[in-house]
């Protein structure tokens, strides 16, 4: 875990208490986003985020596969990350820590429950084939809030994603061709996440805003303005009126940051 | 994904002497070189060669963790080589496989010869190289890029290393071969160097070669290397110049004639070599080759890539 020093902790909750935030930003402003698609040509689809100056690369592999016994006629979407130490010193190498479950737990559960991927389009024959869109994120530099970051370079590689035909013989394994059509997607759902800091809420926490927090409230908002999936982290509560409040705030921001989306 | 049929009877040399990219036998791929490509590391690098795309990030000398250990004499080297799951055609499982835990212990091998080690007592340094594309040669890239970062956390190093296979396709010699060449063709030889010493730091070889041919493989791939290294200096170089820019008006010191005589006497004392000097020495060589025409068209293709950005 980072360190925070006393002098920047009293310094952020001192600037919170004016309505002001260390770095300049207002409560709901969101760090600016850059994305660039498609750089890896290896993978169907692609994306390299950066949310301010966390930055994530995000790359899609399509293989067929069997579907799920309980839902034989859809396809499957797997979204997993990994925090590899190339992000940040306190990173560490081994089998994944709390932090880098719930940072792929949530993000997938944010794509998950989305209707931007229509998976019944995602198979092939029942019961035997289906498309398999496996989303892998790569953290390659952690300044702060990694769920929202993710979350857009997520559904950026997905945008990107050209789905390969199939050939599938009478004998044989299910082969992807070279000809690819686009992988069908509605307006993407996006996670966004508030820190509370004292009896402050702010969107998008920096790295030392996020260092100092004592709650935590990601909301993944889908394509229809819907909520498609929540998390709550730390241990300060949260009030009924502040998460209402939260999902109000959401609801608006998440209109800014689709204008900027491919 | 592709056909290995139709791929396994594709001529890797046409008509014309050409391989399946264009190059000729001793043409490397174009490769383009970053130096502090991570904001968070306190050395990181970025390669492109060819379609290999490869970070490199290090840390330290920095405590070790778990303490037991740690080396009461010399710091631990630790290097990491790790693809991302999308790299390569069908994906690659997320969890390490036995060739890369293979290849780390490789590049750490061919690193350590150029540290000073026993600087830095009971600390570690890690290196994790993280390729996000891989096209045939990424362990010689891992270590041209891996030098790179570790000489941009300013960890005094008694050289750089760089990296550059050649092998063997429609029997013929060929240098840095591509992903194509490397799976069907009859040999492949990674090589790893620090030329300016003339010392070969990772070597490994596969394939079926008569001695002649393999004489003629590694004086190829050592070619590559200069090649290679000349780039590093290179981008290196720029990176200070441009650090000099931005601290404008302030006292210079230039490193050629300052930084370097200041140091030595901090060396500790049982320090077989002279680890300061050696650096100024590569710093003036690298001044003087510079201007050096190189036989291809490699390097100028990344300095234009490079003027572009």
């Amino acid at each position: 875990m980072d360190i925070v020093t006393e002098i920047e902790r009293e310094q952020i909750l001192a600037l919170l208490r004016e309505g002001k935030r260390i770095d300049g930003r207002g409560f709901d402003d969101v760090r600016p986003i850059k994305i660039k698609l498609g750089h890896i040509t290896k993978a169907e689809g692609s994306a390299e985020v950066w949310l301010g100056k966390s930055r994530v690369l995000a790359g899609v592999k399509i293989q067929v596969g069997k579907p799920f016994p309980d839902t034989p006629n859809e396809g499957v979407v797997i979204t997993s990350s990994e925090l590899f130490p190339i992000a940040s010193p306190t990173f560490e190498l081994g089998p994944p820590d709390e932090q880098s479950i719930e940072l792929s737990r949530v993000v997938d559960r944010g794509i998950r429950h989305s209707s931007a991927i229509n998976r019944t389009e995602l198979c092939i024959k029942e019961g035997e084939h289906v498309y398999m869109v496996l989303l892998d994120l790569y953290i390659l530099a952690d300044h702060g809030n990694l769920i929202d970051a993710a979350s857009i370079a997520g559904v950026c590689a997905l945008k990107d994603t050209k789905l390969p035909k199939i050939n599938i013989p009478e004998s044989g394994e299910a082969e992807l061709l070279e000809d690819t059509t686009p992988l069908k997607m509605g307006p993407p759902p996006l996670t966004l996440t508030f820190a509370k800091i004292g009896s402050s809420i702010i969107i998008d926490p920096n790295l030392a805003e996020e260092k100092v927090m004592d709650a935590r409230l990601s909301i993944a908002i889908d394509g229809d303005d819907s909520i498609a999936s929540m998390q709550k982290w730390g241990t300060s509560p949260f009030t009924r009126q502040e998460v209402i409040d939260c999902v109000e705030r959401a609801n608006k921001i998440v209109k800014k940051i689709r204008t900027q989306l491919p | 994904m592709s056909d290995k049929k139709a791929e396994a009877e594709q001529p890797l040399i046409d008509a014309k002497g050409l391989r399946t990219d264009g190059r000729k036998l001793d043409e490397l791929r174009p490769i383009h070189l970053e130096v502090g490509y991570l904001s968070r590391a306190d050395g990181s690098a970025y390669i492109e060669h060819g379609k290999n795309k490869i970070v490199a990030a290090v840390y330290g000398p920095r405590e070790l963790h778990p303490r037991h250990l740690a080396q009461s004499d010399r710091a631990l080297l630790r290097v990491t080589y790790r693809m991302a799951t999308f790299s390569v055609s069908d994906r690659k499982r997320p969890a390490p496989s036995r060739r890369e835990h293979e290849i780390s212990m490789v590049l750490r091998q061919a690193l350590e010869p150029l540290l000073f080690l026993k600087m830095y007592p009971r600390a570690a340094i890690d290196v994790f190289i993280m390729v996000l594309e891989a096209d045939g040669g990424s362990r010689c890239a891992s270590a041209t890029v891996a030098s790179l970062a570790l000489a941009d956390a300013g960890i005094p190093m008694r050289g750089l290393v760089a990296g550059c296979a050649a092998g063997k396709i429609d029997g013929k010699i060929a240098v840095d071969l591509n992903d194509i060449e490397d799976k069907i063709g009859e040999a492949d030889i990674p090589l790893a160097m620090s030329p300016d010493r003339g010392e070969i730091t990772l070597l490994q070889m596969d394939g079926k070669l008569t001695a002649a041919e393999f004489a003629q493989a590694l004086s190829m791939a050592e070619n590559g290397i200069h090649r290679i290294q000349e780039m590093q200096k290179t981008v290196l170089l720029e990176k200070y110049a441009q650090i000099r820019e931005t601290i404008g008006d302030e006292p210079d010191v230039s490193p050629e004639d300052e930084v370097f005589e200041e140091e030595p006497a901090k060396e500790p004392a049982e320090e077989p070599e002279k680890p300061k000097k050696r650096a100024k020495r590569i710093k003036t060589e690298a001044k003087e080759t510079k201007p050096k025409p190189t036989k291809k068209s490699t390097r100028s293709k990344t300095m234009e890539a490079q003027a572009k950005k």
